[in-house]
């Protein structure tokens, strides 16, 4: 059994929002039907999105760490907002795993996103149904694109990179290995959903220097003569003992 | 999914063209759908972003259909005030006719009375020629606010310089130091270059005030001070050179390090490099090349690059006419001597354990892990190399840097580590980007005299330049400027990029004299780009006793409705970059990567919008019809029918072959570089994904400063005109002939006026040296003890974006950051409202409480904060009442120092804004006091041709007709 | 949570037609084994079914108002192998028309009326139920997800019925009255028990997200400084109440205060005197206290997503 996730990694990303708004760029005029904006030149605009990325810090100067957090669906193994569903518009696809409304079926109750620990389901004020990340669906399978273009927009359009996409029930994809490789993680595990998108910490490149390493043969300030070998006339035992 | 939402009927296309959301300039593929714009992705096949593409980029969309755009020229109402923002629209011909009348008066009589200077645009080549072809001086784009000190520190220093120029080698380096970057330039490949390179294992240390950003995911984030930068790169060189971590055979072979130096006190020449007074295969009208190295194995002064000479780079000698000589290296030594670690720590508040590592990080890096690339070449000097070897320690450095009155010597400072490390052009350190290296500094000059002002006569020379000794400056008999702006004077003579952030005070002053009309395009300078922006609107708006305008006529040209139209007299509206054909030119920035030099394309894909009009089309249609000689042909008619056709058929003289685009050159595409004009060229482009990329025998990529094979290629594509070597300035002899100038002596005939020759002499230093920024010289820093400066957020750029539905929702205000220890020891806490004050004002706006900054700075996100109803917004948007701008703060002019003299807050070198001097004091707003942020302005009304109403929501489908 | 009136209204005015309807019965069935007294014809249980649908009807009215699209509520039935939602969406009518009836063959005298009755207290049992669990069901909103919130909405809605039922009954007659009012005072006091026990429990509540687990990252200092957006989403205005903490200890002591003892001491004292207009007043005050209870309900859950949405900049 299939299922598609995206892995993000914390590692590399800068949080500059471009998965943010490729996805609202894709998808506004997509098959998902607009996401709309209310107030878009006035005072406190909000608006329809499937993915946002957040910032956190982390520990207390100056040991901090900045965290960019993108997140959007998990499309979870066991979601807890499709059986809660009363019409059925809310339902996880058996051949691919991806967790989808049926934009016809759903009637706007919110139950799903009351059920969804993650706060990624998004009602669009003005279409009146529950809106979330389609894994962009009506990209993945368009035979008209070419076979490596086949991806989410936010996939595609990540600078770092820092999103990887395919099927984490096949141990030889991309994304199992960066799960299995680099400690890849689910969110809020206490509740035992499953999440299919993951998540790579942040690692860390140190470098270590021996003393040593700063003295050596070929020291160039010997060449000029800044690392002399004492005078002849100098002090030595010589001068002291005769053993 | 429902189907109900789509449009019916789906006329579909796919364009490619290249993004301008920011200054990247990215390929991207623009998706139509029954004509409007669906969606815009990143082309894969472009070579700078290779198929990504930022949050901006992704939101071109919402640019192309905001409604604060401008779509007819505008005249201001008869009566109305600047700043009022009352126009009535007009037609292009009233307008041209307006531009052509007035401009025609002032280019037969006084051309300087004419000043065109433009924002962040990407025509300065265009923008360039037509000042020139005026025959005015007065020309300059955005560079001088910018980052012209990288630019210039870089430049007289190793021939090149970060972002467009060149860059770090990600792919090949193993240790990464980015100073004083945020998130800004080289904003896509730079992303996708650190993500590969920590993906391959490799270290990255950030050093910054602020841990934003590309800082987020450094291994190692190093906080430091701000405008320090310049103490911590001489502790690092201290400690490299002490530790005797440095390339020495690099320093030896490709940098001025072993030239002696004249120590003779009572020599004309004290302190420049001596000559052997022999010729050399590479001299030319410019430069020599016989300097004197001492060649420790003949122990004898012999002239440089000798057959079997090795020069000893420290010591002390005499010549045998008894000239002291020191080698240029023992300078520098003995200048870092005191700049210890432990002296850094004081100023720049870093550990000096953590100073000593990075120093030992950075050596041994490069010393233990070089690079050895199988790829035979030969150098200037003739000595065939059977491989490129390089030092894996890669640099990035931009404003955090450069926007000090420190930062020339800082950025020289970070020239020479990387130096000292041999990182450059070699793999994995420092890499060039055609047309770059260029000989230190560049051929191109300004003239140096007024006279090469006539009216209805071409400028003569170019309206910017690289001045190699005093007598390039731009100056009149009497030592005084020449440009509106005071660039090339002996007040700011390397001011290379001009200094666009004091033409308006000037000419509000007529300092050094009153113009007649200033031509502004895209630049926000009644807002966000100014400094002291509320006195600058005030001048925008000042009248003199007989009532006229101090600087009497005002055009800008923009495509929105930004806070700087409200103050035009003629208002031009602007294409969006989907509108429009544009050039990334090699006469100007182009898009080159290491491998070789890159052009690149905008071709429109959707057509312009109302009555807009690309500026370029504006400048061609007026060269026409001021007759500028290079645009009419002999019978005085017009010779270009439009910019396209200018672009195919310009040559930078006739029949030279060189002209805007290097590709697909000759009659029928077959040449590059040079060649004749090809009429299909912009067809070409068009099916080449907009760009073209000659990729550099392998043997010609690398060590370009020396490499002869290079310059021979370089020189027989006129990238350059001589072949000669380009070696690294450690120690610049340009600012000694400056500073001998300022001393009375040397060969140049121009002297800088009484109360500069201080100046000149403290700050023509040839090797680098640390001092506190100007502003912060003269501030009472007990009263004002923090350091206050912007970042710039990566889902805006600049003032841009607040017209943008979509990216305004991620940043529709700001707030100030500080550390949480700073706010807590003054009682401030999360979210309250505080007043920043500094010596020349105040603002009130929201804190944020961060661990994340340095303790004694404060930042805020740069340009979200807008005036009211500027681009467009409503006038109680999050923009106006609660975002704020740091400009407020900021100084254009340092106090009076009592000498008489009136100096820009700016470096005393370049003239680069010190945006990032300025000291603050916070305390916080009284309980009773509104909360809104202040200082605000009357709300500017919607201009005609903007969308009368907003919309009170909106849902965007490509292709149903509803946002046109 | 961000409490929506409409669903406060559905589970309070529909938990008072149930609790009415349960009175109703007991009536009936009480009057069958002669404990209580029977009623003359069947004008007074047709009249109190009339009123409980009413409730039942207003209730589901208002739920109309929580739906993007009312107009395909009927769908809503699709999922009742899954969903406590949709299993009330289809139990909701199921019970309404068994009252419905219930009323309509007292009325019209047929027989079979506590058969009927019986299926209709069924029924009403699962819709207290069904109503209870789809809070209950939610197992990281940790302040409902328990049998108490199921209890509460049981004891609450029959108390509030109970209370109406009492006055229903000083009104119509019937010789009830005492037995409503006496079992409202119970069931108030039970509720009281069962409310305050959730009240005392859900302070005790250590939430098992927290930001390190949200955000997968182990250390003691983590805060939220950018949600990503600045004027507002779905998810700031869904799940947080906005108000401040003195608001919710406000409106937690006036219901109380206004559902349980205030409505008792009425009850006593318009049994004591025999007063209808107590009566009244003992269910108006009720009722207003279980709005308060209903909007502190939803206002204390806290959403384990709001970890996500602390902070702008």
């Amino acid at each position: 059994m299939t299922q598609l996730a995206l892995v993000i990694d914390l590692n590399v990303c800068v949080g500059c929002h471009a998965c943010v708004t490729s996805c609202k760029e894709w998808n506004t005029s997509g098959a998902a039907g607009f996401m709309s904006d209310d107030n878009p030149y006035d005072r406190d605009p909000t608006g329809t999105f499937f993915n946002r990325v957040q910032t956190f810090e982390v520990g207390e100067y100056p040991d901090t760490q900045t965290v960019h957090f993108p997140k959007s669906c998990l499309h979870c193994e066991d979601p807890p907002c499709v059986p809660v569903c009363p019409t059925g518009a809310s339902y996880k696809r058996p051949e691919d795993g991806i967790v989808l409304v049926d934009y016809d079926k759903c009637i706007g109750c919110k139950y799903c996103a009351w059920a969804c620990p993650y706060g990624v389901r998004e009602i669009d004020e003005h279409q009146k149904v529950m809106k979330k990340c389609t894994l962009c669906v009506d990209r993945i399978y368009d035979e008209k694109l070419p076979q490596d273009e086949r991806k989410p927009a936010c996939v595609q359009a990540c600078p770092t990179n820092a999103r990887l996409y395919g099927d984490i029930h096949d141990p030889e994809s991309v994304v199992s290995k960066a799960i299995r490789d680099n400690g890849g993680y689910q969110l809020m595990p206490e509740w035992g959903t499953q999440p299919a998108n993951h998540y790579l910490p942040r690692r860390k490149t140190e470098m270590r220097i021996h003393k040593d390493e700063l003295e050596r043969a070929d020291n160039p300030l010997k060449i000029d003569g800044l690392l002399p070998k004492p005078g002849v006339k100098e002090p030595a035992l010589d001068d002291v003992t005769s053993w | 999914m429902s189907a109900v939402l789509q449009p019916a009927a789906e006329r579909t296309e796919t364009k490619n063209t290249t993004c301008y959301m920011c200054a990247c300039r990215c390929g991207i593929r623009v998706h139509l759908r029954n004509g409007e714009v669906r969606y815009i992705e990143g082309n894969p096949d472009h070579p700078l972003n290779k198929g990504v593409i930022c949050a901006k980029g992704a939101s071109g969309i919402m640019k192309q259909y905001s409604p604060a755009r401008l779509t007819r020229p505008l005249k201001r109402k008869q009566g109305a005030q600047r700043g009022a923002a009352e126009f009535e629209a007009i037609t292009w011909d009233e307008a041209f006719a307006v531009m052509e009348e007035r401009l025609a008066k002032i280019r037969a009589t006084d051309p300087k009375k004419f000043a065109l200077f433009t924002g962040r645009d990407q025509m300065q080549a265009l923008t360039g020629l037509f000042a020139r072809q005026f025959g005015t001086p007065n020309y300059a784009a955005h560079g001088g606010f910018c980052s012209v000190n990288m630019a210039a520190g870089m430049i007289y220093t190793i021939g090149g310089s970060f972002w467009e120029f060149g860059g770090p080698d990600l792919e090949r380096a193993k240790l990464f130091v980015m100073i004083g970057t945020a998130e800004d330039h080289h904003s896509n490949p730079l992303k996708i270059a650190i993500s590969k390179f920590k993906r391959q294992g490799g270290r990255f240390i950030s050093v910054n005030p602020v841990r934003t950003g590309y800082s987020a995911i450094a291994d190692e984030w190093v906080p430091i001070r701000p405008g320090t930068d310049g103490a911590l790169l001489l502790a690092l060189c201290h400690e490299i050179i002490h530790t005797g971590l440095y390339d020495r055979e690099f320093l030896a072979r490709y940098t001025n390090a072993g030239y002696l130096i004249n120590l003779d006190e009572k020599s004309e020449d004290y302190g420049l490099p001596l000559r052997a007074g022999e010729p050399t295969r590479h001299d030319n009208p410019h430069y020599h090349h016989d300097q004197l190295w001492w060649d420790r194995i003949s122990n004898q002064p012999l002239i440089n690059h000798a057959p079997g000479a090795d020069p000893s780079l420290l010591g002390e000698f005499g010549l045998p006419d008894g000239t002291p000589v020191k080698p240029a290296f023992q300078l520098l030594m003995e200048r870092v001597k005191d700049y210890t670690p432990e002296w850094a720590e004081g100023i720049t508040g870093i550990p000096v354990a953590t100073i000593r590592r990075l120093a030992h990080e950075m050596g041994v890096t490069a010393r233990d892990q070089k690079i050895e690339l199988p790829i035979a070449w030969t150098d200037s000097w003739g000595k065939e190399h059977e491989s490129v070897t390089g030092n894996p320690v890669a640099f990035h450095a931009m404003r955090g840097l450069a926007a000090h009155s420190n930062g020339f010597h800082t950025i020289r400072a970070l020239a020479i580590l990387m130096s000292l490390l041999g990182t450059i052009d070699r793999p994995g350190g420092f890499r060039h980007k055609a047309p770059f290296p260029r000989a230190i500094p560049p051929l191109a000059k300004s003239p140096n005299s007024p006279d090469a002002i006539k009216p209805n006569t071409p400028l003569g020379g170019l309206a910017l330049g690289w001045p190699a000794q005093p007598d390039d400056l731009f100056v009149d008999d009497a030592g005084k400027a020449v440009r509106i702006d005071k660039a090339f004077s002996w007040e700011y003579p390397l001011a290379v990029h001009g200094l666009m952030h004091n033409v308006i005070t000037n000419a509000w002053r007529g300092d050094p004299y009153h113009i007649d009309t200033l031509m502004i395009f895209m630049a926000n300078m009644a807002w966000n780009s100014t400094m002291n922006t509320v006195e600058v609107r005030r001048m925008l708006n000042d009248r003199d006793e007989t009532g006229e305008y101090k600087i009497p006529f005002l055009i800008v040209c923009d495509a929105f409705q930004s806070e700087m139209t409200a103050f035009a007299d003629l208002v031009l509206p602007d294409t969006t970059y989907l509108e429009r054909h544009d050039v990334m030119s090699m006469l100007d920035r182009p898009i080159s990567e290491f491998d070789g030099p890159v052009d690149s394309v905008r071709i429109p894909v959707v057509p312009p919008k109302g009555e807009c009009k690309p500026f370029q089309e504006v400048l061609i249609e007026l060269a026409g019809r001021l007759k500028f000689p290079a645009f009419v042909n002999a019978d005085g008619t017009r010779k270009f029918r439009d910019y396209p056709d200018f672009i195919v058929n310009y040559e930078t003289e006739p029949g030279s072959g060189i002209g805007f685009l290097a590709g697909w050159r000759g009659k029928s595409g077959e040449k590059f570089m040079q060649g004749a004009p090809n009429p299909r060229q912009w067809e070409m482009y068009a099916n080449n994904n907009c760009v073209f990329h000659y990729r550099l025998p392998r043997s010609y990529q690398y060590m370009r400063n020396w490499n002869q094979g290079y310059h021979e290629w370089a020189q027989r594509t006129r990238l350059r005109r001589y072949a000669d070597p380009i070696v690294i300035q450690l120690y610049s002899e340009v600012l000694q002939k400056f500073r001998l100038a300022a001393q009375g002596r040397g060969g140049s005939k121009k002297r800088p006026p009484e109360h500069l020759r201080a100046r000149i002499e403290t700050y023509f230093d040839p090797l680098p040296f640390y001092y506190a920024p100007l502003e912060v010289q003269v501030t009472d820093t007990n009263t004002y003890p923090l350091s206050a400066i912007t970042q710039r957020p990566m889902a805006m750029y600049h003032s841009w974006d607040s017209q943008n539905s979509w990216l305004r929702q991620i940043h529709s205000h700001n707030y100030l950051f500080l550390n949480s220890k700073t706010a807590t020891s003054q009682g401030i806490a999360d979210d309250d409202w505080i007043w920043v004050e500094s010596m020349h004002g105040r603002v009130r706006c929201m804190c944020r409480l961060s661990e994340a900054v340095e303790p004694g700075t404060v930042w805020t996100w740069n340009a979200i904060g807008k005036a009211r109803g500027a681009w467009h917004l409503a006038p109680d948007a999050n923009e106006s009442s609660q975002g704020f701008l740091l400009n407020h703060l900021i100084a254009d002019e340092l106090p009076a120092d009592g000498s008489g003299g009136r100096f820009s807050n700016s470096d005393p070198v370049t003239g680069q804004a010190g945006w990032y001097d300025v000291r603050v004091r916070i305390y916080k707003a009284a309980a009773d006091e509104a909360q809104e942020s202040w200082p605000q302005f009357d709300a500017m009304k919607p201009l005609p041709g903007t969308s009368a109403a907003r919309r009170l929501w909106q849902a965007f489908v490509a292709g149903k007709g509803e946002f046109k | 949570m961000h409490p929506a009136f409409s669903v406060i209204f559905l589970t309070t005015l529909i938990g008072v037609g149930q609790g009415l309807f349960l009175a109703l019965y007991v009536a009936e069935a009480g009057a069958l084994f002669e404990l209580l007294p029977a009623q003359e014809g069947g004008g007074f249980f047709a009249a109190g079914s009339a009123l409980a649908l009413g409730f039942l009807a207003v209730g589901l009215f208002a739920s109309f108002f929580h739906l993007g699209h009312p107009e395909r509520a009927w769908r809503s039935a699709a999922m009742w192998r899954t969903s406590w939602l949709s299993r009330e969406v289809i139990v909701l009518p199921g019970f309404m028309a068994a009252v419905f009836a219930y009323g309509l063959a007292h009325y019209l005298g047929f027989g079979g009326t506590l058969m009927l009755g019986g299926l209709g207290v069924l029924l009403c049992l699962g819709l207290f139920i069904c109503t209870g669990m789809i809070y209950a069901c939610l197992r990281f909103l940790q302040e409902w997800a328990t049998p108490l919130t199921v209890v509460n909405f049981i004891l609450l809605g029959c108390a509030s019925g109970f209370t109406f039922a009492a006055a229903f009954a000083a009104v119509a007659g019937g010789g009830v009255t005492l037995v409503f009012g006496e079992w409202a005072v119970v069931l108030a006091l039970a509720a009281m028990c069962t409310r305050v026990a959730a009240l005392v429990r859900n302070r005790r509540i250590k939430p098992k997200s927290s930001l390190q687990t949200a955000i997968g990252v182990k250390h003691p200092r983590i805060a939220q400084k950018a949600q990503g957006f600045m004027g507002g989403s779905f998810n700031t205005r869904e799940f947080f109440h906005g108000r401040q903490p003195s608001v919710l200890r406000l409106v937690k002591w006036t219901f109380l205060v206004l559902a349980f003892p205030v409505p008792v001491a009425l009850l006593l004292a318009a049994m004591a005197l025999n007063s209808q207009p107590f009566f009244m007043l003992a269910f108006a005050v009720q009722y207003c206290g279980l709005v308060a209870e209903r909007w502190f309900f939803f206002a204390q859950a806290n959403h384990p997503q709001n970890l996500y949405y602390q902070a702008i900049s």
